[in-house]
């Protein structure tokens, strides 16, 4: 028999995951996952990150079961993806919704709650109840080949935590909304959370991931390159300050001057010791400081670092 | 609780609601296709006017109305289950809709049933129709459109096995070899008898061999074809339309279980 893999807690816990895919005639083998092990705690917010074709969304699709891998399991709450009971505590948006264009907002949303087994009592008002959240009150006879591509991520919002799942699993859930769709996707990934669901979700927008991931992993041509909590992964310490002055004469001035243009320059200091310097510098020259940032170590560094780094994993704890 | 322990209370659908869940979906998009309405429209007009075609001709009036009847039925009835068939499995993959159908609880077979199932309902929606079109022609003249009946729903059966022949090639190629195959199909199983001839005129070996096989592979639409019967009032064996029914059926039983678990197998990357 073999050994159960589910962990016991784990809301997802992969192990070993690996997949390749085959051209034409099983001719030029292309790896697009390998040997990926995962471990999601209930109850957190996980970004898997990493460039185009790292194999986030084939590692998407074997969670949920529409891609059986070459090795290694997947367990959702301790079963495969294959078991029914598995999946419907399970909600997924992928990549770029589409949906029936020839179903209302709110057909397809019964049509949804059906497959959740949702009584008939019940799918009026959680229909409606949904389309109010994710702001498509007034759509709902509205048929979906007239829906805006922000309106379309909406809906797949609505049909992923219609049955109000454990798991919530989105592909690249930002991708192409604007900073207020963006904004309001993070909103509701925070509520699921508050709610003590779990969130994994895949992303090459890092400042979304860094601003609500409780725990990240990089992800580069099919392998993690990293994996950790993101306190650990990302160091508070200030690196630098970049200090903009305008009115003075610039030269002169203590610290490196990254630009200049007409009155206004843009320098940059090392500690607070050299800020301190630059400040009084700055107003015994007759300037103003119009901004001091303090310049910290950034998910984008440290994922620019990682794929430009060797293939080995680290671990954050 | 622990997390890995079963669902607290969840509401899980039964496994026939899923599947009629999907059912509607499709008859719901069938519906709304304008393929099936052009489809129809010609199919109508030409029950229509056979009333004028048979002035045309020489040779019994009612006769020929309904054998142009019966047999816009059926040819229009095919042109729906091969291609509304095959472009509604289709476009669930190519628009990657059956991602999140998929990721519910649905398994696999429980979506071939359905997919299978709306269509089924959207094929004797139109046969009914287009019965009910050539009823009305009979009755008008009439005559009783009551002897046509049997024929009709048999053509309703080889429909419905047609189109799980449209499933099952959809389950795995694209639409074009899809349509291709799900005619040819159609084409040879009303060429079945063929083989048998075939077979009595090649010398024993490996062509026989072939010969049998496809005989016994493929279905024997034959079997399912009372129209010319029907038009010339010509007598049947006992039991045969129900005999031919039971065939049709137990048949596209068998290719949509192919279906399913050819289905079940593939992956969607």
């Amino acid at each position: 028999m073999k050994p159960d893999c589910g962990g016991n807690g784990s809301a997802l816990r992969l192990e070993g995951l690996a997949k390749s895919f085959y051209g034409h005639l099983g001719i030029g083998r292309t790896v697009a996952v390998e040997k990926l092990d995962l471990d999601v705690a209930p109850g957190q917010i996980f970004g898997l990150l990493g460039p185009n074709g790292a194999g986030k969304t084939t590692t998407l699709k074997m969670i949920l079961g529409l891609i059986r891998p070459d090795r290694g399991t997947v367990r959702l709450f301790g079963r495969p993806p294959s078991d029914p009971a598995a999946r419907a505590r399970v909600g997924f948006l992928p990549e770029n919704p589409y949906f029936y264009d020839y179903l209302t907002a709110e057909e397809f949303l019964d049509f949804y709650a059906r497959l959740h087994g949702i009584p008939r009592a019940a799918r009026r008002a959680r229909v409606a109840d949904l389309l109010a959240r994710v702001g498509l009150l007034g759509r709902e006879r509205t048929p979906l080949r007239k829906f805006s591509k922000g309106m379309t991520q909406r809906l797949g919002l609505a049909q992923a935590i219609l049955h109000e799942p454990d798991l919530l699993i989105l592909d690249e859930p930002m991708s192409g909304l604007d900073p207020v769709g963006r904004r309001e996707v993070r909103d509701l990934v925070l509520a699921q959370r508050a709610a003590g669901k779990t969130v994994f979700f895949s992303s090459h927008i890092l400042q979304d991931a860094e601003m609500i991931c409780d725990r990240v992993a990089i992800l580069v041509k099919g392998r993690v390159r990293f994996e950790g909590a993101m306190g650990d992964l990302v160091s508070r310490k200030v690196l630098w300050y970049e200090v903009a002055v305008t009115g003075g004469p610039p030269g002169g001035l203590p610290g490196e001057m990254l630009s200049s243009a007409g009155a206004e320059a843009l320098f940059r200091v090392g500690d607070v010791e050299a800020l301190a310097g630059l400040l009084t510098s700055v107003q015994a020259a007759g300037g103003q400081v119009t901004s001091v940032w303090p310049r910290r170590e950034t998910l984008e560094d440290l994922f620019m670092r990682e794929i430009a780094s060797g293939p080995a994993r680290e671990e954050g704890r | 609780m622990s997390a890995s322990e079963a669902p607290r209370g969840r509401p899980r659908p039964g496994a026939l609601d899923a599947v009629f869940a999907i059912a509607v979906n499709t008859f719901r998009e069938g519906i709304r296709d304008r393929i099936l309405y052009l489809l129809l429209a010609f199919a109508l007009l030409l029950i229509g006017a056979s009333r004028f075609l048979s002035l045309l001709t020489v040779g019994d009036e009612s006769k020929i109305i309904k054998d142009l009847g019966l047999s816009a039925i059926s040819v229009f009835g095919l042109l729906t289950a091969v291609f509304v068939g095959v472009s509604l499995v289709f476009k669930e993959i190519e628009r990657r809709t059956v991602y999140t159908l998929l990721a519910t609880p649905v398994s696999r077979w429980q979506f071939v049933a359905g997919k299978y199932a709306g269509l089924l309902a959207m094929l004797a929606t139109n046969v009914v129709l287009m019965s009910s079109v050539l009823a009305a022609i009979l009755l008008f003249r009439g005559e009783s459109p009551l002897p046509l009946v049997t024929a009709e729903f048999l053509i309703l059966v080889e429909l419905a096995l047609v189109t799980a022949f449209a499933i099952l090639f959809s389950s795995f190629t694209n639409p074009i070899l899809s349509a291709v195959g799900t005619a040819a199909v159609y084409v040879a199983g009303h060429l079945s008898w063929s083989f048998d001839l075939l077979k009595k005129r090649l010398p024993p070996g490996a062509g026989r061999t072939l010969c049998d096989v496809l005989h016994a592979v493929l279905p024997n639409l034959d079997r399912l074809d009372l129209k010319t019967a029907a038009v010339h009032s010509l007598p049947l064996p006992p039991g045969e339309p129900l005999w031919g029914a039971l065939y049709g059926v137990a048949y596209t039983v068998a290719v949509l279980l192919l279906s399913a678990w050819l289905f079940s197998r593939r992956d969607f990357p």
